[in-house]
């Protein structure tokens, strides 16, 4: 088990919704390897997201077992599971969600500010992360000065700069045209395959989840294939 | 999350949001610079009035008959020039010792005429309480004890009666009897809402054959030192009191009309400073106002920040210095302009304004404490948001 970047056991995770409950996942069990690179499947309201959610301890299971980085979320506090997805897993949105006004650098630099770690190291580790996203050149550009794919590959940078152990990609090239999509996914895999940093990526695009290694299909809840 | 880099992306926030900002703290500002005027009004009122009651003389005790509660009706004389005398054997020299009996008359030269207040006093009124000439010579002990009809005249009546020319060896006629003036006082303002100006002078003893009394209204002591006023009184009342059984009469010192005034203006400057807090209330809730909408605005960047590691406390601490650094922005401004309204008043209206360092550190001291107060429930809203819905927010 300490070998595993995330592992889920018969998680379940129902919302409440004005006094109803409504089961999002019903029972779900998975583990993802180090390295390892998922996609995961499946039409809207199949449960996909709310699975990102929990293997990105964004979110707690109703009931259920999960482990993230060796830790079982069930016993961490908020402030905990701060920690544990600023130091164990990365997130890249489909829309970006940089903060405005801010450059590139600093996006990129963001989650080292809630590691407490100074300006200047901060800077250079950033500056680094987007050399290797190939945006070297880019680092004083505001998002609003920047392409989608380099805004993309700005937020690429930001999920990796703390070297976490598992990157979550949800519909990373949803707001990108075809050809721009295609690079953004090429750089996930080459860094998937530079860095041992653990892939998943969230999609209802089936050509997109082909590229996978391994590929999870969801459907009303649990995982069908 | 460090301080410092809270404290930037605080100033980055309201920046953003330049106008917003701007307005949020003008209500801050408004606040805190009506605190700052309106303390300086009353604490310059004060001082102005502290000012004015040293100015009638030092060491000056005052004796009247009946009780002195300030508001009461003042009571029936009984006092008379014999009284005096025996007020002047415990005080043991003449000079120390001067009465008033005043009466409004009208006072006539030529065509000119000025209705004022006639006071029939004794030659030591200049030496007990603060009066100089500045023409002329005042009234002698000769004038008093012969009941010579001579008069020394405000600066204000003189002004009216004969404009720029000299009034000394002149006639005036008072309640249609003739005086020669001797005299002219320099000019001296008001004190405590009475012109000072507008009074006229004449020995006592011509003023009690004038208005057909022989009545005193008050005497007025100016004791060798102030430790000694106390007993003095003291003894005068005793003595007074053994020779008008049935009267009650009263001395009052300086000290006790500065400390019933002081009082009295505490209280005024007090209740000033409650309305002008009001209004820095109001912009407090402007500020708290603000900052909600400012969560509710950037929820997504809440939620990006949790999800990169951010935790509730770190995104309660940002929002809350915003708001604290967007109440003292505003309140360092505030005291700019308040210094500036206070001593634009000061130079422009008759009121004084006296700025005080201690109501500086309250204004700005509220203003952050506002902050903290109006910020923390914005700020606590901001820190509790589920990051899945925050990012889901559009």
């Amino acid at each position: 088990m300490t070998d595993t970047a995330v592992e889920a056991i018969d998680v379940t995770r129902t919302y409440q919704l004005g006094g109803v409950a409504v089961p999002a996942l019903r029972g779900v069990s998975l583990a993802i390897e180090p390295g390892d690179n998922v996609a995961i499947v499946g039409p809207s309201g199949s449960g996909k997201s709310t699975l990102m959610h929990l293997l990105g301890a964004l979110d707690r299971p109703t009931t259920g077992r999960l482990v993230i980085g060796g830790r079982d979320v069930a016993r961490l506090s908020t402030a905990e599971m701060a920690r544990l997805r600023n130091g164990t897993v990365g997130f890249v949105f489909q829309s970006f969600h940089l903060l405005p006004r801010t450059t590139a650098l600093d996006n990129v630099a963001l989650p080292l500010v809630y590691r407490g770690l100074g300006a200047s190291a901060r800077r250079r580790r950033a500056a680094a992360m987007l050399d290797r996203v190939g945006l070297g050149h880019r680092v004083k550009h505001r998002p609003n000065q920047l392409s989608g794919g380099e805004q993309q590959r700005v937020a690429i940078a930001r999920a990796l700069v703390t070297e976490p152990a598992v990157l979550l990609a949800d519909e990373p090239t949803g707001n990108l045209d075809t050809a721009t999509g295609q690079a953004v996914l090429g750089l996930l895999e080459a860094l998937n395959a530079e860095s041992g940093v653990a892939l998943i990526l969230v999609t209802h695009d089936r050509d997109v989840a082909a590229r996978a290694r391994r590929q999870i299909t969801m459907r009303d809840g649990v995982i069908v294939s | 999350m460090r301080v410092t880099e809270a404290w930037r992306v605080a100033v980055d926030a309201l920046r953003a949001n330049r106008l917003r900002s701007g307005l949020t703290m003008l209500g801050v500002v408004i606040g805190v610079a009506a605190v700052v005027v309106l303390v300086a009004i009353g604490t310059g009122a004060k001082q102005e009035v502290e000012r004015q009651v040293e100015g009638l003389g030092s060491n000056l005790l005052i004796v009247v008959p009946g009780r002195v509660d300030f508001g009461s009706a003042p009571a029936v004389s009984r006092l008379s020039l014999s009284d005096v005398d025996a007020v002047t054997r415990i005080v043991g020299d003449r000079s120390r010792v001067a009465v008033t009996v005043s009466s409004g008359e009208v006072v006539r030269a030529g065509n000119a005429t000025k209705f004022t207040s006639v006071l029939g006093v004794l030659e030591t009124t200049p030496q007990v309480f603060v009066r100089n000439l500045s023409r002329g010579s005042y009234l002698t002990r000769s004038d008093v004890d012969t009941s010579r009809r001579v008069a020394v005249l405000g600066s204000a009546v003189a002004r009216t009666l004969f404009g720029e020319r000299d009034p000394v060896g002149q006639q005036v006629s008072i309640a249609g009897v003739r005086f020669r003036v001797v005299g002219v006082f320099a000019q001296l303002g008001q004190s405590l809402g009475v012109d000072r100006d507008d009074e006229v002078h004449i020995p006592v003893t011509t003023a009690h054959r004038l208005l057909g009394t022989n009545r005193v209204d008050g005497i007025a002591i100016k004791a060798p030192d102030r430790d000694g006023i106390a007993a003095l009184a003291d003894r005068i009342v005793a003595e007074l009191s053994r020779r008008h059984p049935d009267t009650e009469f009263s001395a009052v010192t300086q000290e006790q009309i500065l400390g019933v005034l002081g009082d009295i203006l505490g209280v005024l400057t007090g209740v000033l400073a409650a309305i002008a807090g009001i209004s820095l209330l109001v912009g407090g809730v402007g500020v708290s106002n603000i900052m909600l909408v400012s969560v509710r605005e950037r929820t997504r960047e809440i939620g990006l920040r949790k999800a990169v590691g951010a935790r509730p406390r770190d995104i309660g601490v940002q929002f809350l210095l915003e708001a604290v650094l967007l109440t003292t922005l505003g309140g360092v401004t505030g005291m700019a302009l308040g210094i500036g309204g206070a001593l634009a008043v000061a130079a422009l209206s008759p009121v004084p304004a006296a700025i005080t360092w201690w109501s500086l550190a309250l204004a700005f001291g509220v203003s952050a404490a506002v902050g903290i107060a109006f910020g923390v429930v914005p700020a606590q809203r901001a820190g509790r948001l589920d990051p899945v819905e925050a990012l889901r927010s559009e």
